[in-house]
């Protein structure tokens, strides 16, 4: 028998690959912007640029779960606007405290991840469908609950301050790291103890890997695969928060397009869309990838419109770079 | 052999439109191997699958250890005891051998939803030492041979401490040697009181390893006999409900001596090395080998579907470029998969969709318009001519059954009336019956001037059916053989004949 696990080939191959080429393509990109630009490299823009990754990073995080099943989340934007939303309606025009404002704004995100869930395993509607129908239904809740006005947080400062303060900032002067950042990097770690150390994560993969099988060792699926979208839902609530925080308003016209900047960070980290691999860093470093390429871009002057352009790029090309990986 | 472990009684089960389980009786005892044969879709995996919960039964009774139970989840038969092997693997490539055992009931830390893969990889690594297998629990599934993975799913069975032991097909993509591996495994298990079903399609290991066969037809059990008075004629006949002639080699008259598709030094990594063979007109080439041993690349490189690194391709004389499928059945070359359902048809169409498929250019007016009266009418002729049963030509063809979906496959290349054939695994999967009749029909192809390429892991098979056989190993040719030279000790030595140096040992004939 050979060993077939130390072989270079092997390496090539493995899923770890796809994150060490994006990891490589993310320091590239840092040094290559802080070259050409030293604006780029000063601390205030790179606070920016944490801030920007904040949101989708959060949003990716969900989507990871989710892609990993074999499975797709278009809602996880209007989902984030929605709870942002309720976070309104329930802090600002009900007068809740804000802690249970925050836990009530989550939940309802939770509770779209949830139905989501419910008409994705148990109905068994595909995922691209069910989520494109929840999609639309919160974008129209969001407007109708609003009333098509934004709701701003003026009267609660607390709630701002929860993600825009800094705790850092406090301890050690200077480094004014928003809180909103913190949370990101929080929200990752919780994600990766879940995906990688618990039956949740466990189950997340081998649903990917092959539902049939899962079930046939007696898994019960359908309440696995619900748990996956509401983890979905859960985090596109805490992305509800953030944003609204960010804002000091929800914004219920804000919120399209945002999944396929949190399905575009998660395939660049190499998840794949067949199911069955994939990894909270990588997705972090695809988020990261994102936004550091639109802020450098940015500051480069290099129109809005082409930066977008060189995103689908990059989308395109990390897709295929996977697809080389795994020829023969 | 003692009282029964586990008894099934006036069984029914329906599917919209069939009843495909008719008033079925089974008995297994503690410490016996029993097999279940009987054609494809005589019901056996249905009645397995009632016993381990997958299906629920509409009527009948099931006792275990004389007790009546209900099972209405795989969850509910594990616990029982009852563990199934299922026919096609069920595991999750992405995960490791340990990951995969224990999927569903991982061992636990304290704090809750925590795994302990330590614990896991333990206990995967006991329980392979207890049945004396080689395999690392930390290694993924997609990294193994497709026999390390039936042996991680036997293992993972047995893990549920199974007092019974379901086994669906489960030598149909081992090798001899591994077969015997198993059959060690499964005498243990006998040995230690485990009482077991064996479903095959492999008659002739029926005698090595059963006590007693049971034989299913059109969803009812036919017969149960203990296997040292059933000779494999009896079962056949039981299975098939008729006798159909048997197995003397029906070789057609020699071909002619035109060569039709000459392969010169075909190389691709170690896919390929040096593959050099022809094949004349109306003759059969048997391709002989063990799994991996490069033959499906060699049809897959001559089909233009994977490409070669160098090496020469000439039809009738003269040298072509195979680049894509398409450039093949230009030429007339027709390939059929080892996998159809994958690879050899589109399931949700119907079956005149599926064999004018390699040929629509034939069926076009105008270049744009599909000729659908002429697709029918050929169709209807395919179907008669190859006897494929079916209500209507507009029958889906994932509703067919394995045997009449290969005839469609066969139709497909038929219709395009493509010189070359080449069957990769024609039988795998079908039932004695089809397989005579598929037999009986490459014969007819090659009387009527078709070169056929045949691939087969069953040497009785190849021994049937080829004027030549050519031996594979590693990718290599190790040997050509004629009709008249050729052995079963002589083929398994060519297919096991690993070193470089035995090239020049290679036999050519013609």
């Amino acid at each position: 028998m050979k060993n077939e696990s130390l072989t270079t080939e092997n390496l090539l191959r493995s899923d770890a690959m796809q994150r060490i080429m994006a990891l490589s393509a993310l320091i590239v990109l840092i040094i290559g912007f802080s070259i050409a630009s030293p604006y780029f490299r000063t601390f205030d823009n790179m606070v920016g640029i944490l801030l920007a990754t904040s949101v989708n990073g959060v949003l990716a995080l969900g989507a990871t779960f989710v892609i990993i099943t074999a499975g797709i989340d278009l809602s996880v934007g209007t989902v984030m606007t929605f709870s942002a939303v309720m976070t309104g309606v329930f802090i600002t025009n009900m007068g809740i405290p804000i802690p249970l404002g925050v836990i009530g704004g989550i939940l309802a995100g939770s509770f779209a991840g949830f139905s989501n869930g419910i008409m994705v395993s148990r109905m068994k509607i595909p995922p691209f469908i069910a989520t494109l129908g929840m999609l639309y239904i919160t974008k129209g809740l969001s407007l109708v609950i609003s009333g098509l006005k934004p709701i701003y947080f003026n009267d609660t400062p607390l709630f701002r301050e929860m993600a825009m303060g800094s705790i850092i900032g406090k301890v050690i002067p200077g480094l004014e790291v928003p809180n909103a950042v913190l949370i990101l990097f929080g929200a990752a770690f919780l994600a990766h103890i879940i995906l990688t150390r618990t039956i949740l994560g466990r189950y997340t993969f081998a649903m990917g890997s092959n539902e049939e099988a899962t079930r046939l060792s007696g898994v019960n699926v359908i309440a696995w695969k619900t748990a996956v979208y509401t983890l979905a839902g859960f985090f596109s609530g805490v992305g509800g928060i953030l944003i609204a925080a960010r804002l000091n308003s929800a914004q219920p016209a804000l919120g399209a397009g945002y999944e396929l900047d949190a399905i575009a960070a998660v395939v660049i980290g190499g998840t794949s869309l067949s199911g069955g691999e994939g990894s909270i860093s990588g997705t972090i470093i695809g988020a990261f990838i994102i936004s550091i390429l639109t802020n450098g871009l940015r500051i480069l002057s290099v129109p809005q419109e082409w930066q977008i352009v060189i995103t689908g790029g990059i989308v395109i090309g990390a897709v295929f770079l996977d697809i080389l990986r795994r020829r023969r | 052999m003692s009282e029964a472990l586990i008894k099934m009684e006036g069984i029914d089960k329906r599917f919209p439109g069939v009843l495909a389980l008719d008033q079925c009786e089974f008995e297994l005892c503690a410490g016996e191997v029993h097999a279940l044969v009987g054609e494809n879709g005589a019901g056996k995996s249905t009645l397995m699958k009632i016993i381990g919960g997958i299906y629920r039964k509409d009527a009948g009774k099931i006792y275990l250890n004389g007790s009546e139970i209900n099972v209405t989840n795989p969850r509910m038969a594990q616990d029982l005891g009852i563990s199934i092997v299922h026919q096609e693997l069920n595991l999750m490539p992405h995960l490791t051998v340990a990951q995969n055992i224990f999927i569903g009931r991982e061992p636990r830390k304290q704090i809750p939803f925590m795994m302990d893969d330590k614990t896991a990889n333990q206990g995967a690594k006991l329980l392979f030492d207890k049945l004396n297998l080689n395999l690392d629990p930390e290694t993924k599934i997609a990294n193994l041979t497709i026999a390390k993975q039936q042996m991680v799913e036997i293992a993972k069975a047995l893990s549920f401490n199974a007092k019974i032991l379901i086994m669906d097909e489960p030598t149909a993509a081992l090798t001899d040697t591994e077969i015997e591996d198993l059959f060690t495994i499964i005498k243990q298990l006998r040995k230690n009181g485990v009482g077991i079903i064996h479903i095959s399609h492999r008659l002739e290991e029926l005698k090595l390893i059963a006590d007693r066969v049971s034989v299913m037809r059109d969803g009812r059990m036919i017969d149960t006999l203990l296997t040292e008075e059933a000779s494999i004629d009896k079962i056949i006949s039981l299975m098939v409900g008729r006798t159909i002639y048997e197995s003397e080699p029906e070789l057609p008259e020699n071909p002619s001596q035109e060569v039709v598709l000459d392969v010169r030094h075909l190389n691709r990594g170690k896919a390929l090395r040096d593959v050099s063979f022809d094949i004349k007109k109306g003759e059969i080439v048997g391709f002989a080998g063990l799994m991996g041993a490069g033959r499906t690349e060699v049809a897959r490189a001559i089909f233009g579907a994977d490409g070669f690194s160098s090496g020469e391709i000439y039809i009738k004389g003269q040298s072509v470029q195979v680049k894509t499928p398409k450039d093949a059945v230009a030429y007339g070359i027709g390939y059929l998969s080892e996998d159809r359902k994958r690879y050899g048809l589109a399931l949700g169409m119907d079956i005149t969709e599926n064999t004018s498929m390699a040929c629509m250019g034939k069926f076009l007016r105008n270049l744009i318009w599909v000729d659908f009266k002429g697709t029918i009418s050929k169709t209807k002729q395919v179907v008669e001519k190859l006897n494929i049963k079916t209500p209507k030509i507009s029958q889906k063809v994932k509703f067919l059954s394995g045997g009449n979906q290969q005839k469609v496959v066969i139709g497909k290349w038929l219709t395009a009336d493509t010189d070359i054939l080449i069957f990769d695994e024609p039988t795998r999967g079908i039932d004695v019956g089809a397989k005579s009749e598929i037999y009986k029909l490459l014969n007819d192809l090659a009387e009527r001037g078709k070169s056929i390429i045949m691939i087969s892991s069953e040497l009785p098979e190849i021994l049937r059916m080829s004027h030549r056989v050519v031996v594979m190993c590693e990718g290599r040719v190790t040997g050509i053989l004629s009709a008249h030279e050729m052995t079963q000790e002589k083929i398994m030595k060519l297919a096991t004949m690993r070193n470089n140096k035995n090239q020049q040992n290679q036999i050519k004939v013609n």
